[in-house]
Parts: C-alpha cells; structure tokens; sequence
C-alpha cells in the first residue's frame, strides 16, 4: 500500500520524512561496507527484479491471483541493510516515475515497507531460519512483513484523521492478514524454488549485528500494533492523540522555540507564518542531516 | 510501457525542459507542501493549481490529455477512501483527498516527464541524497528494460502451459511452479548482476562512478525557482485573503 | 615477433567443480586476426574473460610482454578491450555517451578530455547521433556497435569480442563484419559465425571440452570439425 500525497497531516509526513531520512543513509552506508561499492549494479538488477517480479502471477484460486512484494525475500537474499536500500529505491522509483507513492509521503512509505516492513520479515529468518523451524520462519517472514507494512500505513492514516468507521478498519484488516499469508506463501516457493537453484542465494541467517536488528523488528511490530490500537482510540486523528499525550504542546515548543517569535512584519496571515516556520524548521534539519552525513562520510574517510 | 513514454516526454526541448533538475525539484517541492498543507479555501486554490500545472504541461509542449490521464493513476487508491470519507459526511475530506493527491501527482508528472531519470537523480545528488542510493535507483531504472522483458516471457510461459485459472481453491502446482518460474528470474538477475560487474571491471572501474559533469544551475534556474515560489505561494495567500 | 598474447597452459575450474578450461595454449601477434570456434559449453568464454583478468586461472597469460596478476590489471585492461556477448550488460549507463565515456573517464582522463574521447568512439562507429540516447532505446545492433565504442575509447590494442553477431539479424550482422574489418588492431573473435570467422580472421582456433583441439587457417578448421552449417544438413553421404 503506497500511501499517495494528499493523505497525511503534515505532521505525520514530516515527522516520518526526518525519522527516515538518517536511518536511510545509515543502511547505504551499512550495505556499502557490507557489499563494496562495486556491487552497486546488484542491488540495482534486484530491484528491477522485485518491479518485473509483480507480472508474475500466483493463482490463489476461485479465479483470483496475487503477486510478490518482497520485502522479506530480499532480506533473507541481501541482507537487511541492503534490502532496505533496494526497497527504498523502488519506492523513489515508483513515486517518481509512476506516481504510485506520494513524495512528501515517500518518508512514510520508506518506514512502512523498506524499514520496519522489512525488518519484521527479516527478524524470524534471523532467529530461526537455520533450524528445523526454516520454513515456517521464512514463511511467517513474509507473514509479518506484509502485515507490519500494512498496519503501519493505516496506523498513519487514522493518526492523519482520514475517516475510517469501525466496519471498513475490521475489513480492511482482514484484506491484510489474506495478503499477509499469500506474501508469505509466495516468499516461501521463490526460497524453495532458489535453494534448489543454488543454496548461495541464501544469506545465512544470524549473522553479525541479526540480534540488534531482530530486536529493532520486535519494537517496530510493537510499535505497529500499538499505533493501530491507540489510532482506533483516537479516530479523530492526531489532535486528539496530541493532546491526550500531551506530546503536541511538547513538540510545538519544540519545534517553535528557535522560530517562534521570529515575526516577518508582511506575514499577516497565519499559515504564512507557520508554512514559513515549518519550511525554516525543515531547512534547519536538511542543513543539520547534510553536515551530519558530510561529517560522518569524513570521519571514515579519515 | 509506461516509463518508456516518459522517457520521450522528458527529452523535449522547452524552456522547462532545460531547467536545472535542481530547480525544478525545489519548484515542485515547494508545491507539494503548499498544497500539502492547505485547509481552507481548498476548491478555488485546487482549480488555480490546476491551473498552472496545465499552463506548465503546455509550456513544455507535452500532450495535455495524455498527461492528465496519466495523473490519474493515483485515483483508484483515493477514490476508496474519498468514498468513505463522503460516506462518513465529510464530502469536503473527500473532495481535499482526491484533489490533492490528483494535483501532487500531476505535479510529480510533470517534473519527471520534462526532466529525464539520469539527470533528475544527478540533481538530487547535488541536493544531498546519498550517491549510493540513487546509484542503486539508476541501475533499477535501467534494468526495468531488461529484467521486464525476460519476466514477460516467463509469463506467457507460465500461462502458455497451464491455461487460464481454474475456479479451484487452492492450486499448489501452479503456485510452485510460478515460484520457480521467479526463483529462474532471480538467477538470471544474478547472473545479470554479475555480468555487468564484470563489464565495469573490463573497462577500468576502481570502485568509484566518475560521470560527466552535469549542467550550472544558472541564472534562469534562480528566476525560474523565485518565480514559482511567488506564484505558487502568491496563489494560495491570494486565494485565502480573498476567501 | 613477440606475440601480443601468450597464454600457457591455462587451467580454469569454477566454484561448482566445472573444469571449463584444462591446459589452453594460444598465441596472438599484431595485425592478426583469430577467430575462436567451438562448440557451447567448450570453454570459449572462460578463457577471453582470461585475457584481461576477470578470472585467473593456474598456467600464464601474457599480454604485451605483462603477466597478466593483480599488479598489472589496470594496465592490461587498458591493452585488452572486451566486448560482452550480451551488450545489455556492457551498457549500464543511463546515455550512450556517458556508457562511452565510462572506460577513459576511470583511465584518469579529465572530463573534457573523455567526453572527446567518447564522441570520436562513436563516431567511429557512425553512432554520433545516439550520443544523448538511452541504451535501451537501441537496437541490437546499435548497441553492438555503442559497446564497440566504449572500448575503442580505451585506445586498446587488442579486440577481444565474444560472438558479436549472435542477436543481430543478417544485415546487422554485414555491417558489424565491414566495421570490425575496418578496424586496425589486433582481434580475437569468439564466434559461432563461420561467414564472419572467414571473412575476418586469418587463423582459426577450435575448442573442445577447454582444450584447443585443432588450429589453422579458417577454412581448414571449419573443415576439419565439420563446423559448417550446410555440412550439418546434409547426410554425410551426399557431400560433394
Ligand atoms: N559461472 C559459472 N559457474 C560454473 N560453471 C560455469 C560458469 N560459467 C560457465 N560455466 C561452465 O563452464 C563451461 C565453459 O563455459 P563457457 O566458457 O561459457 O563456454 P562457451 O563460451 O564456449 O559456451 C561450461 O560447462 C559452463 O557450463
Ligand atoms: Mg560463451
């Protein structure tokens, strides 16, 4: 589910958008070193798989079919880090290029799917994946990934205000969980179908750094569930859940105190002065990732 | 293919067409958030925002139905939950979400199609994104061609031998074999995958893309981002004073 | 005359136990053409990829009087020019002059310098006009021809291609053969192509099971190994 632009309150965006931003340019970084440069053009012909894999159809019967999305299957092929950064180049690719995924929203869609998604697949594979538990690890990888992915996207579209009565979130909810178990029959006949082909296809499970990741994937399912759970408390959207938690007030002093006084004597109206504050604010933190990731860059350079 | 029109849209000859890709994502970003971020007022700054991306289409020489039609491609998604909202009694909800997304795709559309990929993700280069990814995003793009064109064959391969889908439940044979048929598709794309490593490699690499240099942002790029941001912030503070 | 390749008894055995080469002896002196015959699976690949490093297998080769080991790759890469079978591979870049420009640019040469480099590779190749193309818009034989011109970018003194004609149609592949037979440096041409093995090279060699079964003049190879389409027709009986 690529959530168009349009759909999100812009706190919900923005907030994703920075929240995404430095743990992309973490994971480039971690499968650079994990991969080398030169291996740039395989990651790049995998995501040209994953796009043409989706022609592919797999019959579920009654006349239907479903495709690949796979997250989980480029984790258990890849590795986490550059799954994310494949994942994450197929939702620029696909915003940018066919407009499916919104831009602004593209920071949501990359914690959705290329992040959390993936690392919930990813974290049974790396508990279980090389015991007699393999198959339904890399199942229920598949499973989850698919699932985490979806709950997350209506968890930000409730906490966005969009309108969703009790019947349509049950339904849709339901709609996941088939999906979810197709995701993961599918990632599980493409894995059988590779171990046959050859075994070396196949990152082993566990390797360094898997139990930090599988514990990142726990928080983020936890996360997952309990924004639906607060979202469905709150269906009127992130300003009754601003200020239940009172996080709200925090977050505008937050954001504010650099700008909040900082009046232009021309901006009367007061979404000039808070479009202007947000866009300051956002310049303010693209200066402030630029320096960090220049600062870094030099400091392994070094 | 879709990408393929695109493709040709985007290496025409306009005034737009020559801006700098830095330019034009900045325009159209600062589009995106004024839109984005818009409450009131929604319908007449919605038409003039049409407006403009139809003026900006025109400008570029591209087809205007066509790119129209294109745009729509967001609406399915939106008309679902456009429908719930109108459901719920908040036709004004509705009609923001299936504007918005409308006019943020539009506006998307016609920075790719006046811009190619190549250049696009240059510019974004200079704007600070991670060379690594938009390496990755670059050879995505250019392998589409390739990897599509071989998982086309695997399906009328796959259709070819077992007919069309029978009304059973559960096929476990035609799953498996659409499995295999992309675990096939898997290997070839490794093997693609190797081969090119092996070409750059033939041909000096050293681990670092050198590429030719990319075009100055030049004076008509700045006139070119002042004046959107006058025009596409100027509209909405207009609308919304008048309103 | 000291021979512009020299490989001695070459050995190559894959990950997976293949034994795709087992002991190659070839040499290659300037100005000649050698075409590179045999049957799928012989070993043909394994061992151009041999010739500028890709792989190294036990034995030696020699290119331009280097042993071709880690040391020396940049140089002989530089001396070698090869050209993939599946030119989809070779042309990664987004435009063709960018893809032309990849080899000299990671030479060292400047920007300017490069790009000059690149049009005249293309111009050599009459692709002048595809310079802001992207690959994949090319035909077959276009992009035969554009993989062409990023090697002759690399001023290399040795051609190596590996079945150039095998996705082109019959007048492609014409104009491939009159534009590799213009070209002044030495080639080794891996080819399923009798037509073109005669009418460019002056020597052929024929592989087998990653062995160098039998060398000569094309026609005799052909011949000798009954490497010829209508002799594969006809009953052996009938021949005259
Ligand atoms: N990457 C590889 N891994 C394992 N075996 C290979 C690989 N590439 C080629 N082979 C095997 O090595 C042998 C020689 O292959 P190749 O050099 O490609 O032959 P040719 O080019 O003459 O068709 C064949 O048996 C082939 O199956
Ligand atoms: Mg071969």
């Amino acid at each position: 589910m690529h959530i168009p632009d349009g759909f999100l309150a812009t706190p919900v965006w923005a907030t994703l958008d920075v929240t995404a931003a430095p743990v992309v340019g973490y994971l480039a970084r971690r499968a650079q070193r994990g991969l080398e440069q030169s291996k740039v053009p395989l990651l790049g012909v995998m995501g040209a798989f994953v796009f043409a894999a989706q022609m592919i159809n797999f019959p579920v019967g009654m006349g239907t079919s479903g495709h690949l999305v796979g997250a989980a299957l480029l984790a258990y092929t890849l590795g986490p880090a550059a799954a994310g950064v494949v994942l994450t180049a197929i939702l620029a690719v696909q915003a940018l290029v066919f407009q499916d995924g919104g831009i602004l929203a593209l920071g949501a869609n990359v914690i959705n799917m290329a992040i959390v998604g993936m690392l919930a697949g990813y974290l049974p594979y790396s508990l279980w994946g090389a015991g007699r538990w393999r198959r339904q690890a890399i199942f229920l990888g598949g499973f989850l990934s698919l699932l985490t992915s979806a709950v997350l996207a209506l968890s930000e579209l409730l906490l966005s205000g969009v309108a969703m009565p009790a019947a349509v979130l049950r339904i849709s909810l339901g709609l996941f969980v088939i999906s979810a178990v197709l995701e993961g029959a599918i990632t599980l006949a493409i894995i059988q179908a590779l171990a046959s082909i050859n075994p070396d296809f196949l990152r082993q499970p566990r390797s360094d750094g898997a139990r930090t990741l599988g514990w990142i994937g726990v928080a983020a399912i936890f996360l997952a569930v309990a924004g639906v759970a607060i979202a469905s408390a709150y269906p009127d959207g992130i300003q009754k859940l601003a200020d239940a938690t009172g996080i709200s007030s925090q977050a505008k002093t937050l954001l504010r105190t650099p700008l909040a006084d900082y009046q232009l004597g021309t901006m009367h109206s007061v979404w000039v002065r808070k479009a202007g504050a947000g866009l300051a604010g956002l310049s303010l933190i693209y200066g402030a990732l630029l320096l960090g990731g220049k600062l870094l860059a030099r400091k392994r350079g070094a | 293919m879709h990408h393929v029109v695109l493709d040709r849209w985007s290496r025409g000859g306009s005034a737009l067409h020559r801006r700098d890709a830095r330019a034009k994502t900045i325009a159209v970003l600062v589009f995106l958030i004024a839109l984005g971020t818009a409450q009131r007022a929604f319908l007449p700054l919605s038409l003039f925002y049409l407006g403009i991306l139809a003026a900006a289409i025109l400008a570029a020489g591209l087809p205007i139905v066509a790119a129209l039609k294109r745009a729509a491609v967001v609406l399915p998604f939106t008309a679902v939950f456009a429908a719930i909202s109108l459901a719920a009694g908040e036709p004004m909800r509705a009609a923001a979400l299936v504007g918005k997304s409308y006019l943020s795709a539009l506006a998307v559309l016609v920075l790719v199609s006046t811009t190619p990929l190549p250049e696009l993700l240059g510019g974004l280069e200079r704007m600070g994104v991670p060379r690594y990814l938009l390496m990755v995003a670059q050879f995505l793009y250019r392998y589409l061609f390739v990897i599509s064109e071989e998982a086309q064959h695997m399906r009328a391969a796959l259709q070819a031998k077992s007919g069309t889908l029978k009304r059973t439940l559960w096929d476990r044979a035609k799953f498996g074999a659409a499995g295999r048929a992309l675990g096939v598709l898997f290997a070839r794309s490794y093997a693609h995958a190797e081969g090119i490593h092996q070409a750059m490699l033939a041909r000096g690499f050293q681990g670092h893309f050198l590429t030719l240099s990319g075009r100055a942002f030049g004076r008509a790029d700045a006139f070119f981002v002042a004046a959107a941001l006058v025009i596409v912030v100027g509209a909405r503070a207009a609308v919304e004073a008048w309103i | 005359m000291q021979p512009l390749v020299e490989v001695r008894d070459l050995r190559y055995q894959y990950d997976d136990g293949t034994v795709a080469l087992d002991g190659v002896d070839f040499q290659l002196f300037p100005g000649e053409t050698v075409a590179v015959l045999g049957a799928n699976g012989s070993g043909k690949t394994t061992f151009v990829l041999h010739l500028n490093g890709l792989i190294m297998g036990k034995g030696s080769v020699t290119v331009c009087g280097m042993p071709v080991e880690p040391a020396t790759l940049t140089h002989v890469r530089q001396k070698v020019g090869l050209v993939f079978q599946d030119s989809d591979n070779q042309l990664f870049m987004p435009t063709v002059l960018e893809d032309v420009a990849f080899g000299p640019l990671n030479l060292g040469l400047a920007r300017d310098q490069a790009e000059t480099r690149a049009r005249d590779a293309l111009a050599a190749v009459g692709m002048a006009h595809a310079s802001s193309k992207a690959p994949y818009h090319l035909s077959a034989g276009e992009k035969k021809r554009v993989a062409i011109a990023g090697i002759l970018a690399m001023n290399p003194e040795i051609l190596v291609l590996d079945e150039p004609t095998t996705f082109l149609d019959p007048p492609g592949q014409n104009a491939l053969v009159a534009l590799l037979d213009e070209l002044p440096q030495a080639k080794i041409l891996v080819t399923h192509d009798v037509d073109c093995a005669r009418a460019l090279a002056s020597r052929a060699v024929f592989f087998q099971k990653g062995k160098i079964a039998g060398e000569g003049p094309v026609q005799e190879v052909v011949a000798r190994f009954n490497w010829d389409r209508i002799s594969l027709q006809r009953p052996a009986g009938s021949r005259l």
